[in-house]
């Protein structure tokens, strides 16, 4: 069936949608991650543009993380002095992110830097999430116990806050900078960054895993519901119609990935989702080197009617 | 005063007059767009009247018909390799080009009339003109410039310029017809037809019609929201995510 999505300006077949939307929910419940760093290029693989694709994704992150957000709030597994911190940092990025998308949509970069962006950061932190799977798939094969954690720099630095449900002590300024940098990225690249948010929190911040994907998926939910409405307001991108049949396939796949995730192993796990970060970003950056088919393109600048 | 006036114009009028008039229709004057609309044809019914001033021996006409859609600012992107990679260094922006043209004859441009005629009376994609900025300036530029031929190959790719020089058949001598191709994302807004008649190479009548596309249903309703209340519209959608993520969450609650 197809349907003609309004922002877009594209026919889609429904169906087709509505099965990358599910597929990309299956993945995000199996590893606990929103999955906008796969939906965002899948849609740009069939041919919307990267523009509208992260604008757009932004709305179906938030309506995943949201359901998935509430599901931690009832077994109390969000810590809200620490969510609220992050999100004091999450929403001056994601202002600034839209911000830069603007200036780079209108000097013609846009693409570009999505592609780079990409390139760069998911095979950075895919290689880095598949080695370090490797050596934990290692460790406990040879049955050695994991390093014990240690405080590190972070730990030393000034405005100490107590985060009373993650029971951690921590200084307020690396909680705010690394809202920042999440709430930029994700408004530019259409992630809503758990993927990276999620290791951050545990090994820099040594946020305790009992609270970490709750809290985390609180400053997706906030930080994507602003993205969707300043990408609205500033850059009219955001396709509803596609986003529901996205966030309608996406919330009902991430329940079955989510039964699935649970039958496999920790460490066989990230090694899977470091795997598939990678892939992503090799794809994007091979669609980078090699000559594009078409050295032209064409950008209406509004009828005037 | 004012009926001495109508006189004055209907004498120059009268004057002025061809040998021929053409009477044209379009089969539909307003195309809507439905969201499942996958692109349309329009027909162009016309006649050639002659009067007693005819030349008896002009028997055989050419006609040419150019749809106009809606003008648009457009900018052309050029991609070159830059440390390995392809970025979009050199553009060009075309000022208030159509956003759909098409041009239709019965036999090719070049047979009809003259190179200098065709130049003038825009006849073919390569004489249509397009105005570009470049540095300030606004001219259009020869045919074979490389960002003017990417664009209109663009265009063309997607069913959105296109030139048919066998589109239009004549019934009977005077008596012709020709379909309008208007693919699934046809730009709406109004559509200016121009029908020029030649005949031994020689512009003799010209007549101008129009037809309108207008967006209808729910799709355009969600487009035209979104550009003009755009932060009602970021709210809906954010409303929608929470709607959509709450429900969920109920759906398929477990415990």
């Amino acid at each position: 069936m197809q349907l003609y999505l309004p922002i877009a300006d594209l026919p889609v077949n429904v169906f087709l949608v509505l099965a990358m939307g599910a597929a990309v929910g299956f993945v995000s419940g199996m590893f606990g991650i929103g999955g906008g760093f796969l939906m965002t290029p899948l849609l740009i693989f069939i041919g919307i543009t990267p523009a509208v694709a992260v604008a757009s994704v932004a709305s179906h992150i938030a309506a995943s993380s949201f359901s998935g957000a509430l599901t931690y709030w009832r077994r109390r597994a969000i810590d809200p002095a620490l969510a609220s911190v992050l999100l004091c940092g999450g929403i001056t990025g994601t202002t600034l992110g839209v911000w830069t998308f603007t200036q780079l949509r209108a000097l013609g970069q846009l693409d570009l830097m999505i592609a780079l962006s990409y390139v760069v950061l998911l095979t950075t932190v895919g290689s880095l999430m598949f080695s370090e799977g490797l050596r934990a798939l290692m460790r406990t094969r040879r049955g050695a116990v994991p390093p014990r954690r240690t405080h590190n720099w972070i730990h030393g630095l000034p405005l100490k806050m107590r985060f009373k449900r993650s029971k951690i002590y921590l200084s307020v300024i690396p909680v705010v900078i690394v809202g920042i940098v999440i709430g930029f990225i994700g408004a530019i690249m259409g992630i809503g960054g758990g993927f990276i948010l999620v290791p951050i929190m545990i090994y820099l911040l040594r946020v305790p895993t009992s609270t970490v994907i709750g809290t985390s998926m609180v400053l997706t939910l906030v930080t994507m519901l602003f993205a969707t409405l300043l990408h609205a307001v500033t850059n009219h991108l955001v396709d509803a119609v596609l986003a529901l049949i996205l966030m309608v396939g996406g919330v009902t796949g991430a329940q079955f990935g989510a039964r699935a995730g649970q039958k496999i192993r920790g460490e066989q796990l990230r090694l899977l989702l470091g795997l598939l970060i990678l892939s992503v970003g090799v794809r994007f950056a091979i669609e980078l080197v090699i000559r594009p088919e078409d050295l032209f393109t064409i950008r209406e600048l509004g009828v005037s009617t | 005063m004012r009926a001495l006036l109508a006189l004055l114009v209907v004498l120059l009028l009268g004057s002025a007059a061809q040998a021929e008039r053409l009477i044209v229709s379009v089969s539909n004057h307003r195309v809507t767009v439905t969201p499942n609309y996958s692109g349309e044809e329009l027909v162009l019914f016309g006649s050639v009247e002659k009067d007693a001033t005819t030349p008896a021996d002009r028997t055989a006409y050419d006609l040419v018909v150019t749809v106009m859609g809606p003008r648009a600012d457009m900018v052309t992107r050029r991609k070159e390799r830059t440390f390995g990679i392809w970025i979009n260094t050199d553009y060009r922006q075309f000022l208030q080009v159509p956003s759909y043209l098409a041009l239709f004859a019965n036999r090719p441009f070049d047979a009809i009339t003259s190179p200098e005629i065709a130049r003038r009376q825009q006849i073919g994609l390569n004489n249509v003109r397009l105005t570009q900025r470049v540095s300030g300036d606004f001219a259009d530029v020869v045919p074979n410039d490389a960002f003017r031929s990417a664009f209109i190959r663009l265009r063309t790719e997607r069913g959105l310029y296109r030139e048919d020089p066998s589109a239009v058949t004549f019934l009977t001598p005077t008596l012709f017809r020709t379909g309008i191709p208007l693919p699934a994302e046809v730009p709406i807004g109004t559509y200016e037809i121009e029908i020029k008649l030649f005949a031994n190479g020689a512009l003799v009548a010209k007549t101008e019609t129009a037809f309108e596309i207008v967006k209808v249903g729910f799709e355009q309703f969600v487009a035209t929201t979104a550009r003009q209340n755009g932060l009602i519209y970021g709210l809906a959608t954010a409303a929608m995510a929470l709607m959509t993520g709450w429900m969920a969450s109920i759906v398929f609650r477990k415990d």
